[in-house]
């Protein structure tokens, strides 16, 4: 059976297309203003590098915050539950799953077979996020990227003391003025966010293995930063950007999955 | 130090009060200077000869973003400085004093009892003390809008404060929020950068639109510049765009006072307060007015002393120093 | 007095209330808060108030969602444990907790 898992997040689309658990082919791309057309664009893309057309796929199951922009979709499934899914089919032996993408950050427990037990959400603030760490990186006048490199070079433990990204800003600022090295300041902004999502973590509490998925998980500097404040080793599936549109393809392949196409 | 949001470095541009239109004088201007920036003002009351006078006390309220430095003779308004803070605490209460004692022959060793409030309040070197602004706006809206003031929302640089007061000026009841940029006047400054208009400007264009545009439905700053920068790339013009923040910051100001409890006579004092956009539709929105900006004290109103809303914080430091001298709390450290 | 402190964002309301003129500053809170966010001293805002009243930490008050959600507050099965001690219930939380996490 072919079927396909749409994850419409804030900031980026991703696609996943899968025939009978192995992945045909897959698509990313920024969500922009115009998100159902983003989602067309990129879905053609993922079924051309699948090498099949739309009407071979069976089943269509979205998932992320504009989960709703998917128009032809045939199952809505709540952002926890697709991460759920996608990291125990990468990783089984995963119990808690850290989610932090551009908007929201998140911590999943999960049994064995991929069902959540509890989650909890930082959501609705930019402070413990991707945007965070991309607000900060413009005030480092540096890539994302070299954010991630740079915050393993750090040689000094600084301590950004705000809970938002707007006076964050602002204390990047003065750390800037005060010729702070950026690897130090990078490192500051990583702990910041670490913290704050090891606190989002520890009430669903932490248990083994803890498994870090979504786009921040690219980055190395913030997932060192993260096993640093929980104190335990954090691993980090392959392509963990693409772990939601996973476990949307995943539920798609097991049938119904949960009715929850909300009602608003 | 804390830095507050740094913009290009040039020397800020300084309005002394009275001198002719603000507005449009500082409409000329904004081409070089960055569109938070507001004018610095001072004033000396001209009915006061500071010599024959009693008690002198100070209050400095040091901010995030703006540095008021009041002082008052024998309980009444003498001089006041309002500038912006610098990186500096120390130095930014410093110069605030030197601001509004410029033009009288007051130095600081003629002044009894200092105290320092605000964010930077234990940083005043010139302070014997210093109490939280909390107190302090309580007071100090007590004694500019009178005693039938129940309600004060302070909306500061970097936090916002509802006080529930009674006729004394006692706080009843109180919140402050200083974690979040959203509803503080920073949030209003970075929105100000992002569609760069002056500040100043924002309340009243906000107003000429055709109809009230649903509002900026992001709670965060950051995620709610996101949302401007896509209303501006769809063509929404600029001044509804401004009412939709405007009114997302007023609906985020009723959401904090509902937690309190809201109570005429209802004052706003703070930067916030001199947008009119915002206490407009706030007032809307809560069916409450706020209360008229204007003394208390009929001889004041009389005499047109300037109303500034951000003097609050200063005016109620200065009047806990007289009452620590009377109370025998505290001795004037008065040195010439 | 009634003191809220905490915090206001995009996600919900979240304060420590404490009721100042309940309050006796007896001290027990600070020593059963897991979190060590409360402290008994002078009263910053009432500064003519002769007894030591409970607060929050300047340093804490922009954490407490964080701090306090362990305890559970306002939807556990047992009370927080600043709440349970104080004989005079002079705490209290806001509804933030209870609204986000103890309706799953």
């Amino acid at each position: 059976m072919i079927v396909a898992g749409i994850d419409v997040g804030g900031k980026n689309v991703h696609i996943v297309i899968e025939k009978d658990g192995q992945i045909l082919g897959k698509a990313a791309g920024p969500t922009g203003i115009k998100k159902a057309e983003a989602v067309e664009q990129l879905y053609s893309e993922a079924l051309k590098k699948a090498g099949i057309s739309r009407k071979d796929v069976e089943r269509v199951v979205a998932t992320g915050s504009a989960a709703k922009r998917v128009a032809f979709a045939n199952d809505i499934l709540p952002d926890a539950a697709a991460d759920a899914r996608g990291v125990i089919k990468l990783i089984p032996s995963a119990r808690t799953v850290i989610d932090v993408g551009a908007e929201e950050g998140r911590a999943i427990k999960v049994s064995a077979d991929g069902k959540v037990l509890d989650f909890a959400v930082n959501e609705k603030c930019a402070a413990g996020t991707g945007t965070f760490v991309e607000t900060m990186s413009r005030a480092l006048e540096v890539s994302v990227d070299e954010m991630s490199k740079i915050t393993l070079q750090s040689t000094q433990t600084l301590s950004i003391n705000a809970q938002c990204a707007v006076f964050g800003e602002s204390e990047v600022v003065s750390l800037i003025h005060q010729k702070t090295s950026k690897p130090d300041i990078a490192r500051a902004v990583m702990n910041a966010i670490a913290g704050r999502i090891a606190s989002v973590a520890r009430i669903v509490g932490l248990d083994k293995d803890v498994v870090m998925v979504g786009g921040m998980a690219r980055n190395a500097g913030f997932v060192d930063s993260l096993k640093k404040s929980i104190e335990m080793n954090v691993l980090v599936p392959e392509d963990p950007d693409y772990v939601g549109a996973l476990g949307a393809a995943e539920a798609a392949l097991a049938g119904n999955p949960t009715p929850t196409r909300p009602s608003s | 130090m804390f830095l507050p949001f740094q913009g290009g470095g040039q020397s800020l541009p300084r309005t002394r009060y009275g001198e002719g239109d603000e507005t449009s004088k500082m409409a000329e201007e904004v081409k070089t200077q960055e569109f938070w920036r507001w004018p610095e003002t001072n004033w000396v009351n001209p009915d006061i000869d500071w010599e024959k006078g009693k008690v002198i006390t100070a209050g400095v309220d040091v901010g995030s973003v703006s540095t008021q430095a009041v002082v008052m003779v024998d309980g009444e308004f003498f001089v006041y400085g309002n500038m912006r803070t610098g990186s500096d605490s120390p130095d930014s209460a410093r110069k605030g004093m030197d601001f509004a004692l410029e033009k009288t022959d007051m130095k600081i060793e003629n002044i009894d009892y200092c105290v320092g409030t605000g964010y930077g309040r234990v940083n005043v070197p010139m302070a014997q003390q210093s109490i939280t602004e909390i107190s302090c706006h309580a007071r100090g809206a007590n004694f500019m809008y009178g005693p039938e003031v129940r309600t004060v929302m302070d909306m500061g640089g970097q936090d916002c404060k509802a006080i529930n007061v009674d006729d004394q000026g006692k706080v009843l009841n109180f919140m402050m929020n200083d974690k979040c940029a959203a509803g503080t006047g920073r949030g209003m400054e970075v929105f100000a950068d992002l569609i760069r208009v002056p500040v100043w400007e924002i309340g009243p264009r906000s107003f000429k639109i055709k109809r009230e545009p649903p509002m900026i439905s992001s709670t965060c700053v950051v995620f709610a510049k996101s949302e401007v920068v896509g209303l501006l790339e769809s063509g929404m013009p600029e001044n509804d765009i401004m009412a939709a923040y405007c009114s997302a910051m007023a609906h985020r100001i009723m959401e904090l006072l509902n937690r309190l409890g809201v109570k005429e006579k209802f004052v706003i004092t703070g930067g916030i307060a001199k947008n009119v956009g915002v206490v407009k539709r706030l007032e809307k929105e809560l069916g409450i007015k706020t209360a008229e900006r204007v003394w208390n004290k009929k001889k004041y109103a009389g005499r047109g002393y300037p109303f500034d809303t951000q003097l609050a914080g200063g005016i109620g430091a200065a009047l806990f120093g007289q009452a620590l001298l009377k109370m025998g709390k505290a001795k004037s450290e008065r040195k010439a | 007095m009634i003191a809220n402190y905490g915090f206001k964002d995009g996600s919900g309301d979240w304060y420590v209330v404490i009721d100042t003129d309940k309050c006796t500053g007896c001290g027990k809170c600070p020593e059963v808060c897991p979190a060590k966010i409360l402290e008994v001293g002078p009263d910053e805002i009432d500064i003519f108030r002769q007894e030591p009243v409970a607060f929050v930490k300047h340093e804490e008050r922009k954490k407490v969602r964080y701090s306090c959600a362990p305890c559970r507050p306002g939807y556990g099965d047992k009370r927080a444990p600043c709440v349970g001690v104080c004989e005079p219930k002079a705490i209290s939380h806001s509804e933030g907790w209870k609204t986000l996490y103890g309706r799953r």
